[in-house]
């Protein structure tokens, strides 16, 4: 594997010559070999989706949540080193609480997004902390509308229509981008979901469950699981769609 | 401590004790003031009187107690100068800094609230009756009423100040939902009048605001264009005939 310093990636505050700081890079390769999330802003709200492999089947159905709520108002899905995730997750839950005590009103997702940007990036500037091994994709329902924000390890965060991280992001990326997101609408892309995962999953042999939550209107803007129901719809259609491609080959 | 007086260190608005500038009653300068806010639809109007007091010397009889926040978020001050304006002050500070992190304008509930934790984390120090009025593109024109101790009230109209007392019958009897423009403007100056008129402590000019989403447009009304009521004298008239014996 290229890319590996001898000696320039011992530490977060050691540059390479080729001015890479390879700690930050080694916590984005704990992100990208975790199973893989994403998430899809839609017209009327925000759809996130994790594939989360079945690791033992003395495990309870629906145990290790990889979505949290941050707010009412807002959600993340978590990929990579799980306990550092959750650490994410808390600091999120307190910047949404805490601006919402000192300003009045709901956490906008852009002040959200900045703010765990930076927090994470502080990981990134000294040598006593490691960088968080996490990735986080934002769903956030606000003034401004449905909003989704993927906050990387370095502290990079941009705004999406569209986007998936670990193993299977390439796969599901290159398919989601054919989607026409001005016109989904959540229902709609529960389903789009469920068939990009149980697709770019073909692959492997392991079990996996699909954890979905949105926040649009059909959930009072509120941020939530999407109804076992309506999950289980969309993963009889992604099966069915599988199965039929199968055949096509 | 031994003072349990419910305002605080100092007794309530409108009382003379306490230290304060010596010859003057006793008394520190505060604006017993009156001050009313009113949205209509499409808007919020403001205004306040002008007097500044210091004990029964008229420090300023033209002052403005309205003070800007932000480019639609105004607050109308009543209480002890000193407090309000220093409130005025930090709010002010803090709604800067956060546009800088929004990357517009907060909110006018947003601002509001800044006011009310600054009144009811400093309620053993402070003496400030404050209404917050602005306008926003997500909820129009409204009005927050923050009187002293912190609470914070949404409402179609508010009123406060030692002058407001006077003027509460009139205030129910006269306000009408969904108002224009121009009848929102003549309540509040006919509300300011009539208080000024009755209360010491209120009087000089009337300054008002009406905030749209075209932004603010400032009126000022002179002492001697205030309306007059029953009873109340008109100002003397210039003396033209002097010239003759």
């Amino acid at each position: 594997m290229s890319g590996i310093g001898t000696g320039y990636d011992l530490s977060t505050t050691t540059y390479s010559p080729d001015g890479k700081v390879f700690q930050t890079d080694y916590a984005q390769k704990a992100v990208d070999n975790s199973s893989t999330a994403m998430g899809i802003r839609c017209k009327d709200g925000v759809v996130l989706a994790v594939e989360k492999l079945v690791v033992s089947k003395l495990l309870v159905e629906g145990s290790n949540r990889r979505i949290f709520n941050v707010d009412h108002h807002a959600g993340m899905a978590v990929a990579g080193l799980q306990p550092d995730g959750r650490q994410v997750v808390n600091r999120a839950q307190d910047e949404a609480t805490q601006y919402k005590s000192f300003y009045g009103e709901p956490i906008p997702g852009s002040v959200l997004c900045e703010r765990l940007a930076s927090y994470k990036h502080v990981f990134n500037l000294y040598w006593y902390t490691r960088p968080y091994g996490v990735a986080s994709l934002l769903a956030v329902y606000d003034k401004a509308g449905p909003q989704l924000y993927l906050v990387e390890p370095s502290g990079v965060a941009h705004r999406y229509f569209g986007t998936a991280v670990g193993q299977g992001r390439q796969s599901v990326k290159t398919e989601i981008e054919r989607l026409k997101f001005a016109d989904l609408t959540c229902r709609q892309a529960v389903v789009e979901c469920a068939k990009v995962l149980h697709k770019v999953h073909e692959e492997d042999s392991k079990p996996f469950e699909l954890e979905m939550s949105w926040i649009c209107e059909e959930s009072g803007r509120k941020h939530a699981r999407v109804p076992a129901d309506v999950v289980a719809e969309a993963e009889a259609a992604a099966k069915a769609a599988a199965e039929s491609s199968d055949m096509e080959d | 401590m031994a003072d349990l007086n419910a305002c605080g260190r100092r007794a309530c608005a409108g009382d003379g004790g306490g230290a304060g500038a010596p010859g003057a009653g006793g008394a520190e300068p505060h604006t017993g003031t009156t001050i009313v806010a009113c949205a209509y639809a499409g808007g919020v109007v403001l205004g306040a009187d002008g007097r500044v007091s210091t004990g029964n010397y008229v420090s300023n009889r033209a002052s403005n107690k309205i003070m800007q926040l932000t480019d639609s978020i105004f607050l109308l001050r009543s209480g002890s100068a000193a407090d309000t304006q220093a409130v005025g002050d930090y709010v002010r500070f803090f709604s800067e800094q956060l546009a800088g992190e929004l990357g517009e304008e907060p909110s006018v509930q947003t601002v509001a609230n800044l006011v009310a934790t600054m009144n009811y984390n400093n309620k053993n120090n402070l003496v400030g009756a404050l209404l917050v009025a602005g306008y926003d593109e997500a909820a129009g024109g409204q009005v927050y009423g923050i009187p002293i101790g912190g609470t914070i009230v949404r409402e179609a109209w508010a009123i406060d100040g030692s002058g407001s007392t006077y003027i509460w019958g009139y205030m129910d009897a006269a306000w009408k939902p969904d108002m224009t423009r121009e009848e929102a403007e003549a309540f509040v100056v006919e509300a300011l009048a009539l208080a000024m008129a009755r209360d010491a402590s209120s009087g000089g000019v009337i300054r008002t605001v009406t905030l749209d989403k075209d932004g603010p447009t400032h009126r000022y009304i002179g002492g001697n264009d205030v309306p007059r009521f029953h009873e109340e004298l008109p100002p003397p008239a210039p003396p033209a005939s002097m010239a003759v014996g």
